[in-house]
């Protein structure tokens, strides 16, 4: 009993890391039709920029020892600035190439922003010790024990969709994303400001990052400039999965894959257990040929086909 | 704004205009100027370049030669959501509606862009489906409406920006007698309650007739004759068009 709630929390929070990454992911696709696979390395910079830029091997804390609230803040602050800088000096140049062109140019970007790393802080990973009274347990009360991270990080996620749902359905630049990402060319044509609204999921999009790079970095505590690239791959197939271009379906998609992931933990035998991923993948690819559009479905393709 | 809210009487001109794709001429040498508060038809048989003449005056397609002129200013060389912005609004054969929005949402979408607040723009929303006798549709996605409501949408859509010109592509295509009555008084309507000018791109020729003061008879790109309703329709010129080359 107690491992099966330790295994629903930890599929939970596995699943709102993965969701609000691919969010980050279907925000940028659905207005511009771009994956951003630069989008892991914004969250990496994220994590970096707690530090003092330096390449010694201990890492000494510069934002990251601020108070918890200009920490979050800040950092957030600085994932968005990076990802407005990189549409107004990179994406915007390529926005009207094919959906091919831009993938490569944020490979491009992905890489460019390791190596900027790697030549300011070295090369070797760096121990941070970011909020670490979030990383102890809680007990809930049948004495069964979780860690406080993961409830921080399954609530963070969902005060975010709120946010967003909100956002999306209050807003006036809501419906014009709504809009846009259905037909940007239409919406220009009913008046609706391209560049501020693409400005706008950069922005969006960065502060998912921001927010991320906070939750990674506690977690994890540790930093590397490769750090992300394998959760950029798992966010990606999130949103495959779920559903190109469907924001409902990125989180889905996000959920599907963390609980998979943590469920196939818990239940391989030992000797596969190591090969968790693959088996992840698998059912990725059962899962795409059982429904190659993604999981979700939009509303007006289900009604009329 | 100063340049769209004037007192005079704003008119959108073709001058000369010419469209030519690769040998094809599709429009040539046309002429005419749409008055604000007029309604005005635009026929031929098909391919007389009926909506490649519409394109050229509303950005979608560069005029080879010639140019488009609103209130005496030239803005064929703007974008099409420029030309948008300077107050001509058009609708498309195709509906291109948000097929995944609801059709309140299709309208309002125009609304907010002005500016209108999301409350606003729902209110002005309504009123125009309420014109149109679409409220009852307001909430389901647009996508699943038939294609005859997905253009009254699309007319919705296209004054919930408040232009000063409307140019309508086939409003009334595909529909019944019954629903051509019903669209007939709603383009009869748009003058006075929008205060704009209209043109209108139609097939159907009791809708034509029954609407337009004023006719512009293209074929094979060229005017073949201009003039009133009766005119046009005993003109053997246009007659001729319509019933073949003889």
């Amino acid at each position: 009993m107690d491992f099966a709630i330790q295994t629903i929390i930890s599929a939970l929070s596995f699943g709102s890391f993965y969701a609000l990454g691919a969010l980050g992911i279907g925000l940028l696709f659905s207005v511009l039709r771009l994956i951003n696979f630069a989008h892991g390395d914004f969250i990496t910079l994220g994590g970096y920029a707690l530090i003092v830029p330096s390449s010694a091997v201990v890492a000494a804390a510069l934002i990251g020892g601020f108070h918890p609230v200009l920490v979050i803040v800040i950092i957030v602050a600085f994932v968005v600035i990076l990802a407005l800088l990189t549409y107004f000096l990179i994406f915007q140049y390529v926005q009207n190439s094919s959906p091919a062109t831009m993938m490569i140019v944020s490979f491009a970007l992905g890489y460019t922003l390791q190596n900027i790393v790697v030549m300011i802080y070295g090369g070797r990973p760096k121990a941070v010790n970011l909020f670490p009274e979030l990383t102890g347990q809680v007990q809930l009360s049948d004495g069964v024990g979780v860690q406080i991270l993961q409830l921080v990080i399954i609530a963070v996620t969902w005060i975010l969709l709120i946010a967003l749902v909100l956002f999306f359905r209050r807003t006036r630049a809501g419906v014009q994303m709504r809009a846009a990402a259905e037909d940007f060319r239409m919406a220009r044509m009913l008046g609706v400001r391209g560049k501020r609204l693409i400005a706008l999921a950069f922005i969006l999009s960065g502060a998912l990052a921001g927010i991320m790079s906070l939750l990674f970095v506690t977690q994890k505590g540790v930093l590397t400039f490769e750090m992300g690239v394998p959760i950029m791959l798992f966010f990606f197939i999130a949103t495959v999965i779920g559903g190109m271009g469907s924001l409902v379906g990125a989180v889905v998609g996000g959920y599907a894959v963390g609980i998979a992931s943590v469920v196939l933990s818990a239940v391989l035998p030992e000797d596969i257990r190591p090969f968790r991923d693959a088996c992840v993948f698998l059912i990725v690819i059962i899962v795409l040929l059982w429904r190659p559009q993604g999981l979700v479905l939009k509303k007006a393709s289900q009604e009329r086909v | 704004m100063s340049d769209t809210v004037n007192s005079n009487r704003q008119t959108l001109e073709a001058r000369q205009v010419s469209v030519r794709f690769e040998g094809l001429t599709a429009v040539d040498t046309v002429e005419e100027t749409l008055h604000q508060g007029e309604i005005l038809g635009l026929i031929g048989p098909n391919g007389a370049g009926k909506t490649t003449l519409v394109n050229a005056m509303t950005g979608f397609q560069a005029p080879s030669s010639g140019d488009v002129l609103l209130s005496g200013k030239v803005i064929s060389k703007l974008t099409p959501h420029g030309i948008r912005r300077r107050g001509i609004a058009r609708t498309f054969q195709a509906g291109r509606l948000f097929r995944e929005m609801p059709v309140s949402e299709n309208v309002e979408v125009a609304a907010v862009s002005l500016g209108y607040s999301r409350r606003k723009a729902h209110a002005h929303a309504m009123e125009l489906l309420n014109w149109l006798g679409l409220d009852d549709r307001a909430d389901v996605p647009a996508g699943i409406l038939p294609y005859t409501d997905e253009r009254r949408v699309g007319i919705a859509r296209a004054l919930a920006m408040r232009p000063q010109f409307v140019l309508l592509d086939e409003p009334a295509a595909g529909m019944s007698d019954l629903e051509c009555d019903d669209i007939m008084q709603v383009v009869r309507e748009i003058p006075e309650r929008f205060g704009c000018g209209v043109l209108l791109i139609e097939h159907n020729m009791r809708v034509i007739m029954g609407v337009c003061a004023r006719i512009h008879v293209l074929d094979s790109g060229k005017t073949i004759a201009r003039g009133t309703p009766t005119e046009v329709q005993n003109d053997p010129v246009v007659i001729n068009a319509y019933l073949g080359h003889s």
